[in-house]
């Protein structure tokens, strides 16, 4: 009976650990995105699709990166994120009725989820965490059913209506009709996971953040402030879901509190999908769904609108029965 | 828990209990019902996740499963409503060997958000076969309880699982799930079956919430439908088990009464009122039960009961 | 010279466990002070006690100010460079990273330092883009302390640098740290096994055994006294 500890957690993103060498599930993914890709070229409604799940795709893979920041700062799931994510999409509406133009609301609003991100764990998650992480877990459950509540009870429930700042344009290339609003959602998305990348891979305090994630007890010891260094990482995480909200929104033009439920599903199955450690697998796992998704309630009948949930999970759980810690997580050795 | 005073505290509920619906109103009666349903769910996530320490997110899932058995029985064949009962505790605990099989592979957060995925999902699948399962609009049993009956049934059926609870953990195989709890690489060298067990126990968990989801559809007009098992459901009996904190009857008794009655108590708060002032004081009280109290109310009481000996 | 660490009626312990029973101890300005005693007596214990990894209570003064009460952030940013057992590298990143985690807290440029730094480890700057846990565990025990002193210490805590190293890159090791107090006029505290080359690099030690100082002096003075050389140098 072999028992081991769990290998070092690969660094962010993919940084030679994650995603070096040849891996079997990198050839997957090249292979998934060769057919992808030649698919596309064959069919016009293909391509259409595959850039809306992409699309998609980025939204999920926003949300599920805050999902996998959070857990590498606190080991913890926070089931608040969606709700989060959405309290700021209805801030940033806010911000427009009172005058304020799209993008100056957008990037108001990443302030604001920022602060709101810091304060959350340093007021409610650190004084629990210490003494019980199942406890942090409820806290965030009665988080997403106060946020819930809250937001219902300040804008009522009915549905708002929420500018979009791509337009309705249509692109043509080559006989694909592409909306610019994908191409938009994409854009911002990808836009702001890699600035968040670069943050962690060439500026000190994204060092200083990976070092009190991997080994906060030897962080410590070169000074760096663990606790305040997992607040920026809540607080980064709330950006990535005001993204994801903000972005949610144009896809679906109605804003309403039930917005992000079913993104937060397909975020954490996302994140799970790419391995709750892995950066880089929550926007990959992100994208997978948001493709999958489009592709297969169109092609595969059988699977209608109703069950795109369920044959998410059947999906994620024959995965995660083959590669117990995601496709691209490290796995625990606790062989017994 | 010693003898005497474990035996005199369980008499007490026991009289307690027979004597509230001589003093409560119709309504205040189907309240206490409620808070003896989430107690028999309680009390099974209790075993799952305090006793082998596997967390479950998804036992609405059962309990949808659970409650459908009874709508779907009593609608078809006009069953007994008891032996419904039976039959959900039965099919439950086949599905919940069937869930625990591969869970066996996850860890941790992993099994959590799994059984998350688990919550969500199958309350959808009503939606799909809904010739049989009645699909959006649901599935009416045939007939109807009065608060009286779906107390006196739950209560008593509380009182069944807790006895059969007790017996099952303080035998061969309490002491295997608490060792599989503190240890599980102790517990297969001291020769136990790891996969049994593990199994066992949310084999366990999911019958009761079985029976709970059984009660859950009778209480609510005997109407299973998909909406009544939102995943709201699975976070409430979670917060449930949450606050009665583990190894503690009290506890469970209070986390019971905590998710059975305050969600019901707290749309009746002045100044906020309706739906949604009940979300944010239902949340805002789980968010403070949890920050004053993270070991939940068994830990609030073992805390009480180490001042009392000092 | 008033010492520029006081440790007075230390004590410490790991939940229920007491590990440190009252101990004191002082370390000079400029010297090398060693902690030798078996294993188990509490010798690691005395160094986290310093740099506030552990809980303790008692008196420790370190450059004339209290911090008792002061987590390892905090120590660290006083001046104090803990080495851990172990090591205490990031294996997950590179070379350069785990050096730029020693300037961590310091601000303006590094660059004059990093100069040094190579001139003491050649080979370090060959190595930058390397992933640290594949560094040999010598190659590991040479990155720390290249990290400690980028941090520019006052007080560098060092435990067991020894431990798992080839005879000759131990000798390298101690030598560097004796280079690094006479040319840089760094103060060590160093805990080691290996009383023989603890000894013959400090100028003053103390024996510990469960938790407890049970003698102190010059090297001198211990390396010529009877129950040391018996127990820990062999003769």
């Amino acid at each position: 009976m072999a028992t081991a500890e769990s290998s070092p957690r690969p660094s962010f993103p993919g940084r030679g650990s994650a995603l070096g060498g040849i891996s079997p599930v990198s050839v997957l993914l090249v292979a998934v995105a060769a057919a992808l890709l030649v698919g596309c070229l064959r069919s016009e409604t293909f391509a259409q699709l595959t850039v809306e799940g992409l699309a998609l795709g980025a939204v999920y893979g926003s949300l599920a990166l805050a999902l996998v920041l959070v857990y590498r700062a606190t080991r913890i799931v926070n089931f608040a994120q969606g709700e989060l994510a959405m309290a700021t999409t209805y801030i940033a509406w806010q911000l427009i009725q009172w005058g304020l133009s799209y993008w100056e609301a957008f990037f108001a609003t990443l302030g604001i989820a920022f602060v709101l991100g810091t304060l959350l764990e340093v007021v409610l998650i650190r004084p629990v965490l210490h003494r019980s992480a199942i406890a942090a877990v409820i806290v965030t459950v009665g988080l997403f059913i106060l946020i819930d509540g809250a937001v219902t009870w300040i804008w009522g429930g009915s549905f708002k209506f929420m500018p979009s700042p791509f337009g309705t344009k249509i692109y043509h290339v080559g006989g694909v009709a592409i909306a610019r609003l994908y191409l938009g959602m994409l854009a911002v998305v990808l836009v702001s996971v890699v600035l968040v990348w670069a943050l962690f891979r060439f500026t000190k305090i994204g060092l200083g953040m990976r070092a009190a994630a991997l080994r906060p007890a030897e962080a410590a010891l070169v000074g760096i402030r663990v606790d305040r260094m997992l607040a920026v990482g809540w607080g980064l995480a709330a950006v990535l879901g005001a993204v994801a909200g903000l972005m949610a929104e144009p896809s679906q033009f109605l804003l309403e509190p039930t917005l992000m439920q079913p993104i937060l599903v397909y975020a954490f199955a996302a994140a799970v999908l790419g391995g709750l450690e892995s950066p880089a697998g929550a926007v990959v796992g992100g994208l997978a769904i948001g493709v999958s998704l489009s592709l297969i309630v169109q092609y595969v009948p059988a699977i209608s609108s109703e069950l795109q949930l369920p044959f998410a999970f059947a999906v994620l759980i024959v995965v995660l029965l083959i590669k117990p810690s995601g496709l691209f997580g490290r796995r625990e050795v606790r062989r017994v | 828990m010693s003898r005497l005073p474990a035996l005199v505290s369980l008499l007490a509920v026991a009289g307690v209990l027979a004597a509230l619906p001589f003093l409560l109103s119709s309504y205040n009666i189907s309240l206490a019902a409620q808070v003896g349903i989430f107690f028999i769910a309680v009390l099974g996530l209790n075993i799952l996740t305090g006793y082998t320490g596997q967390i479950s997110i998804g036992h609405g899932a059962f309990m949808a499963i659970g409650g459908y058995t009874t709508a779907v029985l009593s609608r078809d064949h006009d069953t007994n409503l008891v032996v419904t009962m039976l039959a959900a505790f039965a099919i439950c605990f086949v599905f919940g060997v069937l869930v625990g099989l591969p869970a066996l592979r996850l860890s941790g957060v992993y099994l959590a958000l799994v059984t998350f995925a688990l919550a969500i999902s199958v309350p959808q699948l009503p939606l799909k076969w809904s010739s049989f399962l009645g699909g959006r609009d649901g599935v009416q049993a045939s007939r109807t309880v009065s608060h009286l009956w779906l107390y006196a049934v739950a209560w008593s059926a509380a009182a069944i699982l807790f006895v059969l609870a007790w017996l099952i953990l303080r035998g061969r195989v309490g002491r295997a799930f608490r060792a599989v709890r503190d240890s599980e690489i102790a517990a297969v060298a001291s020769g136990i079956e790891l996969p049994v067990y593990k199994t066992l126990a949310f084999g366990i968990s999911a019958a009761y919430a079985g029976v709970a989801g059984s009660l859950f559809v009778l209480a609510t007009n005997g109407f299973a439908a998909p909406d009544e098992f939102a995943v709201v459901l699975s976070l409430e009996l979670l917060i449930g088990a949450a606050v009665a904190g583990l190894g503690s009857l009290w506890g469970i008794l209070a986390g019971a009464a905590f998710v059975g009655l305050l969600p019901a108590v707290s749309s009746s708060v002045p100044v906020i009122g309706s739906d949604h002032g009940r979300d944010v004081v239902f949340g805002a009280a789980v968010v403070l039960v949890m920050l004053l109290l993270p070991g939940g109310f068994a830990g609030l009481l073992a805390r009480l009961r180490q001042l009392a000996r000092a | 010279m008033s010492a520029l660490l006081e440790l007075e009626d230390v004590e410490a312990r790991y939940g229920p466990v007491h590990a440190l029973h009252g101990i004191s101890l002082a370390v000079e300005e400029g010297t090398i002070v060693a902690v030798l005693g078996p294993n188990g007596a509490g010798k690691t214990t005395t160094l986290r006690a310093v740099s506030g990894m552990v809980r303790r209570s008692g008196r420790i003064v370190f450059g004339g100010s209290p911090i008792e009460r002061l987590g390892p952030a905090a120590v660290s940013r006083l001046g104090v460079a803990h080495v851990p057992e172990g090591r205490g590298t990031f294996s997950e990143l590179t070379v350069w990273e785990n050096l730029r985690l020693g300037a961590y807290a310091r601000r303006g440029s590094i660059d004059s330092e990093l100069e040094r730094v190579f001139s003491y480890f050649p080979w370090l700057s060959q190595r930058r883009k390397q992933d640290a846990g594949t560094l040999s565990g010598g190659e590991q025990q040479m990155l720390a302390l290249a990290r400690a002193f980028l941090q520019r210490p006052r007080l560098l805590l060092l435990d067991e640098p020894s431990l798992g190293l080839a005879p000759v890159l131990v000798a390298e090791l101690f030598r560097i740290v004796r280079e690094l107090n006479e040319q840089e006029g760094l103060t060590v505290l160093l805990v080691e096994q290996n009383a023989h080359l603890a000894l013959q690099a400090a100028q003053a030690g103390y024996v510990l055994e469960a938790g407890r100082v049970t003698l102190a002096g010059t090297s001198d003075e211990l390396q010529a006294d009877d129950s040391v050389r018996r127990s820990y140098l062999g003769y």
